[in-house]
């Protein structure tokens, strides 16, 4: 069971912003899933390696060169706010 | 000419013939698109220059100039690919007006194949769902009954295949989202091997499960798109150097002393009998041509639904981090930026711009790859992963490919299930797994329920070998009773 703290600290953590009707929700939806979650506890997995990429890797070398792709001024057509060549954003510091 | 029934290696030929036009064709395609987006939702956007692009192809064709094997030929994108100047959304609010200052590379070669973008397809929100009802634009319809889902992710693909609102559709698979909806339309759906197609500029959803593919009316259309479609890309580290065979060209389908592995299904899988007299009708025409069938099981296959929805939303919870407000895509609105901290401008973004399903998958994820719950979680899932994994390699020691349903049941009806997540999530059984394991499938058609609605089989091969589901999937195909039936939209 996950209880009201639990979910909050998570939204914090995930940068969410969840209102009081939401945390309710999602602490019954989520404490549902991690409870049907927990079967797999039961499969023996000692000794196993996690599998994290399906197929195997191939590594390959390439030139180090640098290559022009998109330009600054396209880059900051999808900004939603900017200052000349910089993205605006709250105070950081 | 016959738009609607004629094959992507048909009107190819007319085009060359000059008994048709790539402006032509494309206008064919975007009229009835565009007549019937009201009625069925499957585009999020068109492409409103493929008219002026279709021409250029037509002026190139004239002067003698070799355009591609793909030339003239619309393609329906699902949103989750960037499309250069086109906007991707990825269906959610987060993305609406985002666009793309590139071309993902599968677009690209499909551009370079000479293939025309018709617009961008409807599908659930960062493709987290089943049946595209997630979609910030609204859920898009199945053409055989408006009244159902199409299935999802890729939803929209799987309309604008069964409707022909473009000869071909890319789509992307994590967990079943190519298959399953090309099962609920009854059309072909292909998800080859994890590393064949590049993922760059394909939106993140999960890395490590995602992988494109294509829609098609026939196995020898998505044969050929994905020929051109496969291949290594520097640019995506985990694409493969292997060589891509020549799918279409080599398709053979007489499967004399083929092995079939059959699923052994248990009851706990809830399996629908439609799907199953299907599935026995699939295994008795493979075994009337000379296939042997061989019974098969899966152990920790009913383990592979919350092995998937584990890692697929651990994976997701980092890849959506990067929707921030700050570089692209939504930004809340705030009266003085000055006055408030980053952390409430990350969160109200993010709280406003995602779906509901997106947000609870990412909470899902970060509680999972948080500090201590990250090893009862994500590493035993990790680990489950591998002795699923290891089960589908040792099977395919006694058989060639494998068959299963791909769904429990045939397409299911609109708000069915979006209240209850975990039903929703375990109607994916047959198709999570694969994904997890990484193996190419396939979804054929091969019959109707008596609600009349189209049912298929889930074909399975080896990794990169793709040729054997594709051949076996082509004999089913070619003796088909539903081959050619379509819906009347």
């Amino acid at each position: 069971m996950i209880d009201k703290d639990a979910i909050e600290n998570i939204a914090r953590l995930a940068r969410l912003e969840v209102g009081p009707q939401e945390i309710e929700e999602l602490r019954q939806q989520m404490s549902k899933a991690l409870k049907y979650f927990e079967q797999i506890s039961k499969i023996d997995t000692t000794n196993i390696k996690p599998l994290i990429t399906p197929t195997e890797i191939e590594t390959y070398w390439r030139e180090d060169k640098v290559e022009q792709t998109t330009t600054t001024e396209e880059i900051l057509e999808n900004a939603p706010d900017k200052v000349g060549r910089l993205f605006r954003v709250p105070p950081v510091v | 000419m016959d738009l609607i029934n004629s094959s992507v290696q048909e009107i190819q030929k007319a085009l060359l013939e000059k008994k048709v036009s790539a402006k032509e064709i494309c206008q064919f395609f975007l009229d009835r698109a565009m007549n019937l987006q009201q009625s069925l939702n499957a585009f999020i956007s068109f492409n409103e220059d493929i008219l002026e692009q279709a021409e250029e192809i037509d002026n190139r064709l004239a002067r003698g100039e070799n355009c591609g094997v793909l030339a003239g030929i619309p393609i329906g994108v699902k949103d989750m690919f960037c499309t250069k100047g086109l906007e991707t959304t990825a269906a959610s609010r987060m993305l609406q007006n985002f666009v793309p200052p590139y071309d993902a590379t599968v677009i690209r070669r499909l551009k370079n194949a000479g293939a025309l973008v018709l617009g961008k397809l409807n599908q659930d929100e960062f493709a987290m769902g089943s049946s595209n009802e997630t979609s910030f634009f609204g859920p898009c319809l199945n053409p055989w009954d408006k009244k159902r889902v199409p299935g999802g992710s890729s939803g929209g693909s799987a309309v604008a295949q069964a409707a022909r609102l473009a000869p071909l559709n890319l789509g992307t698979d994590t967990g079943g989202s190519i298959r399953q909806p090309a099962n609920y339309c009854g059309v072909v759906g292909v998800k080859p091997t994890y590393g064949r197609i590049s993922r760059y500029g394909m939106i993140a959803y999960a890395s490590s499960l995602d992988q494109a593919g294509i829609f098609a009316d026939s196995v020898s259309e998505a044969a050929l798109a994905l020929e051109i479609m496969s291949g290594f890309d520097p640019h995506d580290g985990t694409t493969s150097q292997k060589a891509v065979p020549t799918w279409a060209k080599l398709l053979d389908s007489s499967i004399t002393d083929i092995r079939v592995g059959v699923l052994k299904l248990n009851s706990e899988q809830a399996i629908e009998s439609t799907v199953k007299s299907v599935m026995d009708l699939a295994i008795s025409e493979l075994e009337k041509q000379g296939a042997r069938i061989v019974p098969i099981e899966i152990k920790h296959l009913d383990a592979a639904v919350p092995v998937y929805y584990l890692i697929a939303a651990s994976e997701a919870s980092s890849n959506l981090a990067r929707y921030d407000g700050v570089r692209y895509g939504y930004r809340s609105e705030f009266e003085n930026l000055s006055a408030i901290s980053l952390d409430e401008f990350y969160g109200r973004t993010r709280q406003e711009a995602f779906g509901p399903e997106v947000r609870r998958r990412i909470m899902l994820g970060t509680y999972c790859l948080s500090s201590g719950y990250l090893d009862a979680y994500y590493n035993k899932a990790s680990q489950v992963r591998r002795l699923l994994t290891e089960q589908y390699l040792n099977a395919f020691k006694n058989c060639d490919v494998i068959l299963s349903p791909v769904s429990t049941s045939a397409a299911f009806k609109v708000g069915e299930r979006i209240s209850d997540p975990l039903a929703m999530y375990l109607n994916d059984i047959f198709t999570t797994s694969i994904n997890l394991a990484g193996l190419p499938a396939l979804s054929v058609p091969f019959g109707m329920t008596p609600d009349n609605l189209p049912v298929g089989v889930q074909i399975i091969a080896p990794h990169f070998e793709e040729q054997k589901m594709l051949n076996v999937a082509l004999a089913l195909e070619l003796a088909s009773s539903v081959r050619g039936v379509r819906p009347s939209v």
